[in-house]
């Protein structure tokens, strides 16, 4: 009885610290429209930085706590409206994502490089000591941290319903331009949402890094927002008096399962299976909220059409490209660079390719945001290393095909709720997978999972040359399969869907099954794509498919141009190269780009001033032509459409 | 008096004491299209301009410029005294600039009260004067003021969106296709109150596809077809010619 009396009390502690960062997300999110994938990340910096304060330069708590709360994180989420998301304006929904996205790796990057992960930080409860209630001994950090939730909670009705800076919160999403013309500046009210949802951050990180005994660490702080998201996801981004209840019910039920159930698994178990509870939740309060009714969106924001490469300017492509990977596998051959060829790096590039080929065909065309390329990559990887020893076809074949039915798996409870659904569940995906099985050392091994080199009957690509032979022609394959799919029937279905799936449905299509397949197919390419990286680097380790990982190859997609071929291969090109040349700054790199090529939408390669030098060369423009079309009218927005399907409306 | 004037000359009655809407040479547009090619038109405090014109001929693309929504490529426009083109849309909104765009323009998930609360940010009134006013011209809002708006009726939530005229005493009214999609009874108790707003000495523009209700309001009427002002007048003799400016243009 003492027992559960303890997991109730932790779990409502935990609880209403979920609750207090998922305010923070709904009113960020009521007030923008923009999910804040950075929450989690604000978070972090807030714990580190009162940390900073109270032990390394013993500034008293309650001032630290003030220059933390008060003032540090409200500035930041002014900042960032006013620099990042301001300039965003009228542009589809979308891109906000990806900048949010881009300010999680560039924070979590920064981080890195400030606070040495070598070095432990313990962040003292804010009040110590105990008090003893009805038997039970309750730390007075407890009893402060579910105060200060109920301070929020309350402050937050009474902001939102009483005031009318809280009203003109709730219209702002609704109708920025009608708000404008009541008197009210949209601009500064969106600027509070995020002022505000950055203080709700800073707060929620420094009561949860209070309760992290054995040091607040980066990533684990970073995600342990996701509880968060499910619990958003519960108030369907809106409710506020829902996500406070899902808040306290995830804790407590996060604190019995931990109690209760966790102690009686094997050993390994007890430590995945925590890190995979979120995703749990994640998952069932994404079953269990009501479909999103589709809605047409209000405004087109595409005006410049994508062009769509032939299939002959494809296939004098892709000889170009055979050709300059034939060369280049002359050119290097047993050229040694830290115990790894260059020809083995050419191999990486070109798997990574692949998975950059999957997001082409998720992102680009059928616009679905998915955030789990390299969990789905991992999981090919590590199908390749245990079916048939490693190396084999069977191998190949049995990651493609359980990549795509995992990625069915993972699409199918979001596909009803619109894509802010499915970029939020692949990001909750990504991580459980990376934490609670990729971690595990039962999976890939102390020292890495030994893939092996691909054997297919009768011939062997135990050379470099021929292996980075072989993943050249897959990835030529799926290149050409993604083009051709662009081309069909069902590629004019996905850009369609991407457009306006309430359009799309009114012509008597499936949304949920178009979405599934896509998402599927593209799994199932990205685990291609990690077989074959299995292959080409021999050993895969856990740390090679984090989900900041694929976070950031994500995001060099979209800075290159998530609608290209060109644009993949580019990615791929980009990250080997960094991270082997400056890993830290991986996460810098991305975030930075998407940032600065968020308003050109098709990224780089989308960029005007490039589809002006390609149009003077037809054709001949990179391995796959450039992205878009030259020569049209460029109205209002440059292309790029997006609805995400989150809801608007006013906080409830 | 001559309320309205054509062609690129000098308006007569600008001034930067003019407290209703000066628009000299406008051109304004999206992107690489322009929309409108050169617009001049005066409507002084206490008239009431009724702009009418096909679709997509810039009636609203005029309305977003005049309301400071939308930067002109080139052109004055003054707007209760102050530079539209520069003051950004909430600042003339609360120098007395009111603006009902098109469609309904009320916040679906606000109540009627919410709404009436958020109507003081453009200053002049408190919110129980807000609610006074409103409640006695439209009795039917009293009745709605615990609903949200998205579940009003069309003409309640028009009704609801031009309550903003009440109080305060704009010096300038602009009101965009106020009679889509509402029932001709509706039209005429809305246009009524527009009278009613002129008669005080506001300065009123007013857009319509084609509206005889609005034309018995207007003190002035002009034709606009692709951008260019084609007629203007007093509202009978436009009337008569303008259906004919429709099916030429």
């Amino acid at each position: 009885m003492s027992d559960f009396l303890q997991y109730t009390v932790f779990g409502v502690m935990l609880g209403a610290g979920f609750a207090i960062a998922a305010t923070g997300l709904v009113v960020t999110y009521a007030a923008s429209g923009v999910f804040n994938f950075a929450h989690g990340a604000v978070g972090m910096v807030s714990a580190f930085l009162y940390w900073e304060l109270v032990v390394h330069d013993h500034v008293p708590v309650v001032l630290a706590l003030a220059v933390v709360v008060a003032v540090v994180a409200p500035l930041g989420g002014a900042l960032v409206e006013r620099v990042l998301m301001r300039r965003l304006h009228g542009s589809s929904a979308e891109r906000p994502l990806l900048v949010t996205l881009g300010l999680l790796v560039v924070v979590t990057g920064v981080a890195t490089l400030a606070w040495s992960p070598t070095v432990t930080r313990i962040v003292n409860p804010l009040v110590a000591g105990t008090v003893r209630v009805a038997g039970v001994n309750v730390e007075i950090q407890y009893v402060v941290t579910v105060g200060i939730a109920a301070v929020v909670a309350v402050g937050l009705r009474l902001l939102l319903f009483s005031t009318r800076t809280g009203l003109a919160l709730r219209a702002v999403v609704d109708d920025p331009e009608l708000l404008a013309m009541v008197g009210a500046s949209p601009d500064r009210v969106s600027q509070l949402g995020w002022m505000l949802g950055f203080a709700l951050a800073a707060v929620a990180g420094v009561l949860i890094a209070g309760a992290q005994s054995t040091g607040i660490s980066i990533a684990a702080l970073t995600l342990l927002v996701v509880n968060s998201y499910a619990a958003a996801v519960v108030g369907r981004l809106r409710s506020i008096p829902a996500t406070f209840v899902a808040a306290l019910g995830i804790g407590v039920l996060e604190s019995y399962a931990n109690g209760y159930a966790v102690p009686h698994l094997a050993a390994n178990l007890q430590t995945d299976v925590p890190l995979v509870l979120p995703m749990v939740f994640f998952f069932v309060a994404l079953a269990t909220v009501p479909a999103a009714r589709l809605r047409a969106t209000g405004r087109l924001t595409t005006v410049r059409a994508q062009r769509v490469v032939g299939s002959h300017q494809a296939a004098l492509s892709g000889l170009a490209f055979a050709a300059v990977v034939v060369l280049f596998a002359l050119a290097f051959a047993g050229a040694q660079a830290d115990g790894t060829t260059v020809l083995d790096l050419g191999g990486e590039v070109l798997a990574l390719g692949i998975v950059g080929l999957s997001l082409v065909l998720v992102t680009g065309f059928a616009g679905q945001v998915s955030l789990s390329p390299f969990a789905f990559m991992g999981i090919g990887a590590f199908v390749m290393g245990k079916v048939a020893g490693g190396g084999s076809l069977l191998g190949l074949v049995a990651a493609v095909v359980a990549c795509g039915l995992l990625g069915a798996v993972v699409a199918l409870p979001t596909v009803r709720l619109g894509d802010l659904y499915l970029a939020l569940a692949t990001f909750a995906f990504a991580d459980a997978v990376a934490s609670g099985f990729f971690a595990d050392t039962h999976v890939f091994g102390s020292g890495g999972l030994v893939v092996g080199r691909l054997v297919l009957p009768g011939l062997s690509f135990g050379g470099d040359r021929a292996e980075l032979l072989l993943v050249a022609g897959c990835f030529l394959a799926c290149a050409w399969l993604v083009l051709a799919v662009r081309r069909s029937l069902f590629g004019r279905r996905l850009v369609a869907l991407s457009d306006s799936p309430a359009a799309f449905a009114t012509l008597g299509l499936d949304v949920s099954v178009t979405r599934v397949v896509v998402f599927a197919a593209g799994a199932a390419m990205a685990g291609l794509g990690g077989a074959l990286y299995g292959t080409v680097v021999g050993v895969v380790g856990t740390s090679d498919f984090s989900v900041f990982a694929g976070v950031i190859f994500f995001l060099l997609v979209a800075t290159w141009s998530v609608r290209s071929v060109s644009g993949a291969l580019l990615a791929a090109v980009t990250y080997v190269v960094l991270a082997n040349v400056w890993d830290n700054g991986l996460g810098l790199v991305a975030g930075v780009g998407v940032i600065l090529v968020a308003r050109t939408t098709s990224g780089i390669l989308g960029a005007e001033a490039l589809q002006r030098l390609a149009s003077f060369v037809p054709g001949s423009a990179g391995p796959s032509g450039p992205a878009g079309e030259p020569g049209r009218v460029d109205l209002r927005e440059p292309e790029g459409s997006f609805s995400l399907g989150g809801e608007s409306g006013g906080v409830g | 008096m001559t309320s309205l004037r054509l062609g690129r000359q000098q308006p007569a009655t600008v001034g930067p004491g003019s407290a209703g809407v000066t628009v000299t040479g406008l051109r304004a547009g999206y992107g690489r299209i322009e929309v409108l090619h050169g617009i001049d038109l005066v409507v002084p405090a206490g008239s009431v301009l009724a702009l009418f014109g096909p679709n997509g001929a810039g009636k609203s693309t005029l309305l977003a410029v005049v309301r400071g929504q939308l930067r002109p490529t080139c052109g004055t426009v003054t707007v209760g005294g102050l530079d539209a083109v520069r003051t950004p849309t909430e600042r003339l909104a609360r120098a007395g600039v009111c603006a009902v765009p098109e469609g309904r323009a009320v916040f679906p998930n606000l109540t009627v009260r919410e709404h009436l609360r958020l109507w003081t940010y453009a200053g002049g009134a408190g919110v129980g004067e807000v609610e006074a006013a409103t409640y006695e011209r439209f009795p039917r809002l009293a009745e709605r003021r615990h609903q949200l708006a998205g579940t009003l009726s069309g003409g309640e939530q028009q009704m609801l969106a031009i309550s903003r005229a009440l109080v305060g005493s704009p010096k300038v009214l602009l009101l965009d296709e106020l009679s889509t999609g509402l029932a001709p009874l509706v039209v005429a108790e809305l246009y009524e109150l527009v009278a009613a707003l002129a008669a005080t000495g506001m300065a009123v523009l007013l857009v319509e596809q084609f509206v005889t209700t609005a034309l018995a309001v207007a003190t002035q009427a002009a034709v606009l077809v692709h951008g260019r002002i084609v007629r203007e007048g007093p509202p009978s003799q436009v009337a008569d010619a303008a259906l004919g400016d429709y099916l030429s243009g």
